[in-house]
């Protein structure tokens, strides 16, 4: 057993040592040493998540300490691992997305000065996600939680001097920190009514508070229900729910790499895998469940929309993404977790081809990420295209593809839970296979098929998503393909933390980005397609292998709970006949033909008649205006919260300390004493007639007294 | 043992005394030697202080170390020293900072060095007297004197505004100590002649009383630590302090303030400080969400982390007055924490005031793009002061937190703002100075840090890192000795 458990270390240590190896020895080591260590290092973590795997789905478990982090009155906080068969799935997950990702960043950072800090960030962001699934107990999680946090942070902000990067990756942080605030609150019930934070121990005493009330003064709330919806509150922030779902989109700032390994494919995921985790909590509360529902189904249906008028390619993708995160979360309200983890699953793959293929358009394109400015692609870079498509297929339920048979049953799930909310839930995620095709097909459309737009003269803007705050500036990465580029600083210096000189904002040339007057794209080097391909794979086929043991076999039989007044996923299991029976039952179901009316829909506006899409744009102006701003919801926080903040905080420091404490108390105080001391300063004239004067006057006084008592 | 039974003499008086052979070495063309000869003190002062972490007993809160003679015999007063697991963590911490404080002002200071060098040397001493004082007259004796050399330190290698400042600071916590020494006067009236303070733990004292002695030990500690609403001295003499007086300021004479609570208000008033928590609470968590505000707009960085230190402060009495072991585990946790990493932000300050000269956030902005290294360091640290896990900022902030759930969740939820409020102060001051392009020449000529800085900066970085991960070596020191402080509070004394 302590082979394994020496295994079980190395999984987070290799990418950890990868981590410290570039960040602090990045300028001795040099570019390739680096790319090297930290591959081969999260290569090591693959390998040894894959050893783990067999060696879980063999029957074994583990749950132990691997140190003891502090002792606080009779409890002991641990830092330990619990291995079973959710969390090997999700090492699996994280390893193999972030090995590809390590890749891929070879050809994207090729000639960015920040590489070996950009290899040790993703590296360190493994190690992280990996800590956070692998967790025994609760503070651990927190760790890894606030951790992973911390390095998105990191990246999405790694091209620091521009202006809207660090503008975004604060407000992702800050977001994030909010849903903390309950997270960390849910984490603190947790302990108090459980007295440990031990997943274990917390699960088996759970049936013995289901009715009790929340140890919180003034309300009235069911203790579980109360858990549940603070830590939920946390997976709303780190998973992007509505409302506090506005950070992922401005995260787009970072890199294209790290936005398919952080924010498509593992991090954000990981507030779905924390309530899949939390199963035995979540079923005993029905409200919670409802309310995760709910939550979910406004964010898939309503970023789903956001998507649709999108021209900026990353965060067409992006705005899938969030809906796509709604769907999970939808799934785990309707107590079918099992089939939200297949849908994190399969998605992690499909979504982070996706990003990856758009970060090849990308330096295709030269850094212009306006679809609008594309168009015809297929002929010059045709991995890229039939990856792309691959990918889009899969994202909008193909039959047979992998995306398919978890969307197909989060819907069915949702069908069947009777929970509150779940009518809207339902309708949410129909409509939403609709707008998730359109939205799709539209961007692979524009992207690859039809008029050659690039290499004109008149380009539109790159960003035009109603980006409120700041001018667009762009990624000053490299180019990869074309080093034609003159403009384009050679810039070779391998340092641990570089800066990109040469890309301050003011000096994000508009000629920087899009390809000049009659180039032509190409197809990316090998280290930016291989990972295409590979991700394509499962992309294709996951969903088929896997979903009979993990959604209807006994896969998870351990690791997630259903209470038995959930059955949603007994009768879908009823109802299974196998994958293959699966695809041809879906061909009369309302899901798939909406999906084709998506598909066609869009190539009808888009590729037939491209006319129609701006009249409808100027006929529904307000809609239109509407989605630009996103719901204004970035506008009231940035008024609301962000100003009214500072609005505060200048009113108590200025009226508080400022005027009321130190003027009126401490100064004014002093002022008291000083004008007191004044005061008694006048009689010390230094004049003898004054003295004579005042004795006088004293004497005569005491006289006074002394004869009007007597 | 070398030093026999004296560590604790050894460690009030060795850096005293290699404090007066600097001051011997007097005038600045001796600088060098000065510097030398404080760096050697300030380092075995460290050193001799290790044995008492190594040659602890964790599993007893009895006080150790115990040294005892007479002092003033009239009086009954005594030279009584003894460290428990609360204050022997203190001691550690101010001689680990003397050498950081040494260096960090080794090629900045340049007038009056010897003197600057002696006053850090000297204070180091006393404040370890304070920590290990057994005896309230001797206590009182090194608290007052504390002062001096921090009144001097500021007065003279000040800011512009320093003598306003010093003045603020020096009558500030004058007058709240004046009504220590009456309650101190009035307890060894009661106690029938006895200056000892384990004496009046042990001693029952009427409520009314109670209330009146926690309420003049609370205008002592509560100016020190400091509380809302008597913390304006701070941001003032932070702001005009030399670098390493704010850190001292920070690191370690917060902690004074703090540590008097546990060892006079609370143990020798228990029901007061029962009767009295709400008022407390009130307080603390005033000072975590109020300047947590506040802090948000501060455009001096120091006066920023001025502000930010009393917020986090707020933990610290927060977790004393919620009586449980998360609590006060965790306020004493965040003690040490604040230590280092207030320390490290304002050295971090200091290392951007050497080469610019201002502490304005807006005459900064593209510091990465010419300090990466110190742009690192400052990241993790800020971070530390966000109180994110796996640094040791985030400890104390958690533990506090757990513990504020026990005793009513609504005080926890007050708390937690600090995850936002902490995040949002910190970060944004980063983004502003760090991020961003290069916006002025002065930041344009930034080189980065030297080797004596990325010194400094990696033991601090290392500590950081090691009591976020690794704090058990930290918290079992103090275990037992809070375990048996919360079951001796718990019993009524009137």
């Amino acid at each position: 057993m302590s082979n394994m458990q020496n295994l079980y270390l190395l999984v987070p240590l290799a990418p950890l040592v990868g981590a410290i190896a570039a960040g602090l020895f990045g300028k001795v080591l040099g570019r390739t040493w680096t790319h090297r260590i930290t591959i081969s290092l999260v290569a090591v973590s693959f390998l040894a998540s894959l050893a783990i795997f067999q060696d879980v789905l063999a029957g074994h478990q583990y749950n132990g300490t691997v140190y003891k982090w502090m002792t606080s009155g009779d409890t002991s906080f641990e830092v330990g691992f619990l291995i079973d068969r959710l969390s090997v799935m999700m090492m699996l997950v994280v390893t193999f997305v972030s090995l590809m990702v390590h890749i891929y960043t070879i050809g994207y950072m090729q000639e960015d000065p920040g590489y070996q800090r950009f290899f040790s960030y993703i590296s360190l962001f493994t190690f992280s996600m990996l800590m956070l699934v692998m967790a025994n107990n609760f503070m651990q999680l927190f760790f890894g939680w606030e951790a992973v946090g911390l390095v998105s942070y990191l990246l999405i902000g790694f091209w620091y001097t521009r202006p809207t990067a660090i503008y975004a990756n604060l407000k992702a942080f800050l977001v994030n920190r909010v849903g903390d605030f309950g997270f960390l609150l849910g984490i603190g019930l947790v302990l108090m009514v459980f007295g440990t934070l031990d997943y274990a121990s917390v699960f088996a005493n759970v049936h013995r508070y289901v009715n009790d009330m929340a140890p919180i003064p003034g309300v009235s709330w069911n203790l579980i229900t109360a858990i549940c919806i603070l830590l939920f509150i946390g997976a709303m922030g780190k998973s992007a729910q509505f409302p506090l779902h506005v950070w992922l989109p401005d995260s787009m700032e970072g890199p294209t790499p790290i936005s398919a390994l952080i924010h498509a494919a593992t991090m954000v995921t990981a507030g779905i895998f924390m309530v899949a985790r939390m199963s035995p909590l979540f079923e005993l509360s029905e409200t919670a469940l409802s309310f995760v529902m709910v939550i979910g189904a406004i964010t898939a249906l309503f970023m789903g929309f956001l998507g649709i008028i999108q021209n900026d390619i990353k965060r067409v993708v992006a705005y899938s993404t969030l809906s796509q995160l709604g769907y999970m979360t939808v799934a785990l309200g309707a107590s079918a977790y099992s089939v939200a983890v297949f849908h994190l699953m399969t998605h992690a793959f499909f979504k982070a081809l996706l990003f990856l293929a758009a970060g090849s358009v990308i330096i295709a394109m030269h850094h212009d990420q306006d679809i609008r400015n594309m168009g015809g692609l297929r002929k010059y870079m045709p991995i890229t295209w039939i990856t792309s498509l691959i990918g889009s297929l899969a994202l909008i339920g193909t039959p047979g593809l992998s995306g398919f048979y978890s969307k197909e049953n989060i819907i069915e799930a949702v069908r069947l839970s009777h929970l509150p909310g779940s009518g809207f839930a339902y309708f949410a995620v129909v409509a939403g296979v609709f707008v998730t095709a359109f939205y799709s097909f539209r961007m692979y459309f524009l992207v690859f098929h039809g008029e050659e737009r690039f290499g004109k003269e008149v380009h539109h803007p790159s960003t035009s998503s109603g980006q409120a705050h700041a001018p667009a500036a762009h990624a000053p990465v490299a180019h990869v393909v074309a080093h034609t580029d003159a403009h384009h600083p050679s810039t070779g210096s391998g340092q641990a933390i570089a800066h990109d000189d040469g890309h301050s904002p003011d000096a994000v040339h508009e000629e920087h980005h899009g390809l000049a007057p009659g180039q032509k794209p190409h197809e990316t080097p090998w280290v930016v397609w291989l990972p295409l391909v590979l991700l394509a794979i499962p992309s294709v086929c996951i969903g088929f292998i896997t979903i009979e043991p993990m959604l209807f076999g006994d896969y998870f039989k351990d690791a997630i709970y259903i209470s038995h007044a959930h059955h949603a996923l007994a009768e879908m299991r009823e109802e299974f006949h196998g994958a293959f029976a699966m695809i041809f039952d879906d061909l009369t179901e309302l899901p798939f033909w909406l999906a084709l009316a998506g598909v066609a829909s869009s190539w009808f506006f888009y590729m037939k008649r491209p006319d129609i899409p701006a009249a409808i744009k100027q006929r529904f102006e307000g809609v239109y205006t509407l989605l630009d701003n996103k719901y204004y919801f970035d506008r009231f926080n940035d008024w609301f919260f962000a100003g009214g903040a500072r609005g505060a905080s200048r009113f108590l420091w200025k009226f508080g300390d400022v005027n009321l404490i130190d003027g009126v108390m401490v100064n004014g105080t002093a002022r008291l004493v000083g004008r007191l001391s004044g005061v008694l300063r006048n009689m010390q004239s230094g004049y003898i007639y004054h003295y004579a004067f005042s004795m006088i006057i004293g004497v005569f006084v005491l006289l006074t007294i002394r004869t009007w008592f007597e | 043992m070398i030093f026999g039974f004296h560590l604790l003499s050894v460690a009030i008086w060795l850096p005293m005394i290699f404090g007066v052979l600097v001051l011997a070495t007097g005038h600045d063309r001796n600088a060098p030697l000065a510097r030398k000869i404080a760096l050697v003190g300030a380092v075995l002062s460290f050193l001799v202080t290790l044995p008492l972490y190594t040659g602890f007993d964790k599993m007893t809160s009895a006080m150790q170390f115990v040294e005892m003679k007479d002092w003033i015999v009239r009086f009954n007063i005594h030279y009584h020293l003894g460290v428990d697991g609360i204050s022997v963590l203190f001691i550690l911490l101010n001689s680990f900072f003397t050498p950081l404080v040494v260096l960090a002002g080794w090629k900045v200071i340049e007038k009056r060095v010897a003197q600057y060098l002696a006053a850090f040397l000297i204070m180091s001493g006393l404040v370890n007297g304070v920590f290990a004082s057994l005896d309230a007259i001797l206590f009182y004796v090194f608290w007052e004197a504390m002062l001096i050399p921090m009144f001097i330190i500021i007065g003279v290698w000040g800011g512009a505004n320093r003598v306003y400042a010093a003045v603020k600071f020096f009558l500030y916590t004058l007058l709240g100590s004046l009504l220590m020494l009456v309650a101190l006067l009035y307890l060894y009236t009661h106690s029938g002649g006895s200056f000892e303070i384990l004496d009046y733990h042990e001693m029952a004292i009427p409520f009314t009383a109670q209330i009146l002695v926690f309420l003049a030990f609370f205008m002592a500690f509560s100016v020190k630590v400091p509380m809302f609403p008597v913390h304006t001295w701070l941001p003032d003499a932070h702001v005009e302090a030399p670098t390493g007086g704010s850190v001292v300021l920070a690191a370690i004479m917060l902690k004074v303030g703090a540590y008097g609570f546990l060892r006079f208000s609370m143990p020798i008033a228990p029901d007061a400080s029962h009767s009295l928590s709400g008022f407390m609470i009130t307080l603390s968590l005033i000072a975590v969400v109020y300047i947590g505000l506040v802090a948000l707009t501060q455009a001096d960085m120091k006066k920023l982390i001025a502000y930010s230190s009393i917020s986090h402060m707020g933990f610290v009495t927060l977790g004393f007055f919620i009586f449980n072991a998360y609590g006060m585990e965790g306020a004493l946790m965040q003690m040490i924490s604040h230590g280092f990493v207030a320390g490290a932000l304002f050295l971090c300050i200091g290392v951007m005031y050497d080469r610019v000269h201002s502490r304005q956030i807006v005459d900064y902005g593209g510091v990465a793009n010419k300090m990466p290294v110190f742009a690192a360091f400052f990241m993790l640290f800020a971070m530390a002061n966000s109180g994110l896990p796996g640094t040791s900022g985030f400890v104390g902030e958690f533990m506090v937190i757990m513990g504020a759930v026990k005793a009513n969740f609504w005080y926890a939820f007050l708390a937690a703002s600090t995850l936002v409020f902490g995040a949002a102060y910190t970060l944004w001051m980063y983004k502003r100075v760090i991020f961003g392009a290069v916006t002025n020449d002065h930041v344009a000529h930034l080189h980065d840090i030297t080797l004596r800085e990325k010194f400094i900066f990696a033991i601090l970085a290392i500590t950081v890192l090691v009591m976020g991960l690794y704090p058990l070596p930290v918290s079992e020191i103090l275990h037992v000795s809070v375990n048996d402080l919360l079951v001796h509070l718990a019993r009524s004394k009137i």
